[in-house]
């Protein structure tokens, strides 16, 4: 079998790396560089940068002359779990935006109840559930407990 | 005996009701998440290092290094009594341990799992205080030049154990500095990579990166394919060990803790590696090798004892040079920095106390764990069957609060939510995220 690309895994990380080296040269070029005897603050990250692509660029080399080992499985990309992936990353966002206007126990419950939503075997009852006892137990133990300064109500719902 | 002095120091300060307590949490939790599996020691201790605030240093580092030696008995009882590894250092306990228990002794083999970590633990800690004080004497001679030798053997040696692509291992080497290099530059203030958020003046917090690539990424990864597991819980049966077993198991031991004290000092190295290594030499030196795989009880043994040996010496480059050798002391060196402790050689002369005492507790913890996982064996391979689909959306919110209590801050619970998504790409992409966590060490002199 004779393909272009032996491992298209490898050359994806190579091109995901030379994307995130341009990105820290392009925030680096702001910085003023300096000189080798006198590095400025923008020296030192140019630098990585420059490594991180040239390994970039290795990697992708590899991808495409080298072929897969036999323990690589493919990328996949259609069997990632993609709802569990959204749904965990909104829980985390919104007990974020949530923390300071809603409060803990309101930010607290939602972002339980949404991560519990990306599981298959998912039901309302435990769901809820497990939202409950989290803000029961997280108001004991961090309210209560270690007095973190923060309101089981935010502003936004009566509280302080 | 100046050592002696020492440990007297050490078991005075381990033997204070508070720090018996933390022990105790720190060995409870670990072999708590050692038994469930999808929950490791890293992402753990990164969830409780906000809590760790409040402590004092010792405690809190007493019960984070129970939470990993802790982990280390855990794994092994799932693995034995399951076939399911807790914690990957008992993946190789898993494959003779299970079949002692499909053969009826199940308590044989968790008998010498426990007696052979706690034999191991003994002598590691040991080492450790004979070994640690006149290293880190050494290393109080240490200038730059050899500060710069020794970080580029760490590196070197974590890159070429690191599983996979070398050049992959290097890469997440350099995105873990560049990340790092975020925030105020040390000698001009200048902001760098701040995208003009005040927040991020301080650099990316820490725990939200350890927290996003270890706990949210993993738990997305544990849901990728989520079978139901099937517990059959065998019944236990007798603990005692026969004359006979007793006499195949000394050998093992002994080399399975030198072993894995040597290889848990090796940056790269700790209790993964120390199993892998103790189990593939019993084979090879024993002398019916045809028993290995079908339940031959020296491949419980070796290999039970390098981990949590391994587990056990890793301490010794964290605590006299303050180099990690494993992510799980990246983290232990995050928690002494957010105490305000400079991890490296000074820790062992000017803080006395928390290094004797984080030694004495250690063997404490042992014995402590002993008896946790022998006599009340029943307890944990019942909480066997709590389904993950109840337990990680908890997680989650341990994770949440956690983050966001470090620096009351919104930015570091988004961060954690961003680095969640980069530590699934990248375990997907088969680059291993551990080194992004270097810059713990490195950021500082850059």
């Amino acid at each position: 079998m004779t393909r272009l690309v032996k491992s298209p895994k490898d050359v994806a990380t190579g091109l995901l790396l030379i994307a995130l080296a341009a990105f820290f040269a392009w925030q680096a070029l702001d910085l003023p560089m300096g000189r080798a005897i006198r590095m400025g603050p923008g020296y030192f990250p140019m630098i990585l940068a420059g490594i991180l692509a040239v390994l970039g660029l290795i990697i992708v080399a590899t991808g495409i002359a080298l072929p897969m080992g036999d323990d690589e499985s493919p990328i996949a990309i259609a069997q990632w779990p993609w709802r569990a992936l959204a749904l965990v990353t909104l829980a985390v966002v919104i007990f974020g935006l949530g923390i300071r206007p809603l409060g803990l126990g309101p930010s607290m419950g939602i972002a339980v109840f949404l991560s519990a939503l990306a599981s298959q075997k998912f039901n309302l009852l435990t769901g809820l559930v497990s939202a409950v006892v989290m803000v029961a137990f997280s108001w004991a133990v961090f309210i209560k407990g270690l007095g973190l300064p923060l309101p089981l109500l935010g502003p936004w719902l009566g509280g302080y | 005996m100046e050592i002696f002095d020492n440990l007297a120091l050490g078991f005075s300060v381990a033997v204070t009701f508070q720090n018996i307590f933390y022990c105790f949490v720190g060995v409870l939790l670990g072999t708590l998440i050692g038994v469930l599996p999808g929950l490791g020691p890293v992402p753990t201790i990164a969830m409780l290092l906000p809590i760790t605030f409040g402590l004092p240093p010792v405690s809190a580092l007493i019960m984070l290094a129970g939470i990993y030696y802790g982990a280390q008995y855990g794994g092994s009882t799932t693995a034995i009594l399951i076939n399911l590894p807790g914690e990957s250092s008992s993946v190789v306990t898993a494959i003779d341990g299970y079949q002692m228990a499909r053969k009826g002794r199940a308590g044989a083999a968790l008998a010498t799992a426990a007696l052979g970590s706690f034999f191991a633990g003994t002598v590691a800690t040991f080492l450790l205080a004979v070994f640690a004080p006149p290293l880190a004497d050494l290393a109080l001679k240490f200038g730059p030049p050899e500060y710069f030798a020794l970080m580029v053997l760490g590196l070197v040696a974590s890159v070429a154990l690191a599983s996979g692509s070398v050049f992959k291992a290097l890469a997440m080497v350099v995105l873990g500095i560049l990340l790092g290099l975020s925030g105020q530059d040390v000698y001009t203030g200048t902001p760098r990579f701040t995208f003009d958020m005040l927040e991020l003046a301080d650099g990316i917090e820490f725990v939200a990166l350890a927290m996003g690539v270890f706990g949210i990424g993993e738990i997305v990864r544990n849901l990728e394919d989520e079978h139901t597991r099937t517990v059959m819980v065998r019944k236990v049966g007798g603990l005692l060990l026969s004359k006979d077993d007793i006499k195949r198991i000394i050998g093992p031991i002994l080399r399975g803790t030198f072993l894995g004290s040597f290889l848990g000092i090796l940056p790269g190295g700790g209790a993964i590696l120390s199993s892998f290594a103790a189990y593939s030499i019993e084979k090879r030196i024993s002398s019916r090798p045809q028993e290995f795989g079908k339940g031959a009880i020296e491949a419980v043994a070796a290999p039970e004892s390098a981990n949590n040996a391994g587990a056990q010496t890793s301490f010794i480059p964290m605590l006299t040079l303050g180099i990690p050798s494993n992510p799980v002391m990246a983290l232990m060196i995050g928690a002494l920095i957010i105490q305000g402790i400079v991890p490296g050689p000074n820790v062992v002369n000017e803080q006395p106390n928390l290094f004797w005492g984080i030694v004495a507790s250690m063997w404490i913890g042992n014995l402590m764990l002993v008896v946790l996982n022998l006599p009340l064996i029943g307890i944990w391979v019942r909480l066997l069957t709590v389904p993950y689909h109840i337990l990680f959306p908890l997680i989650v919110g341990f994770c949440c609060i956690g983050v966001y209590s470090v620096n009351n801050n919104a930015i570091d619970v988004y961060a954690m939510a961003l680095f969640g998504i980069v530590g699934y790409v990248l375990v997907k992409l088969d680059c291993e995220p551990a080194p992004l966590l270097w810059r713990s060490i490195c950021a500082a002199p850059c």
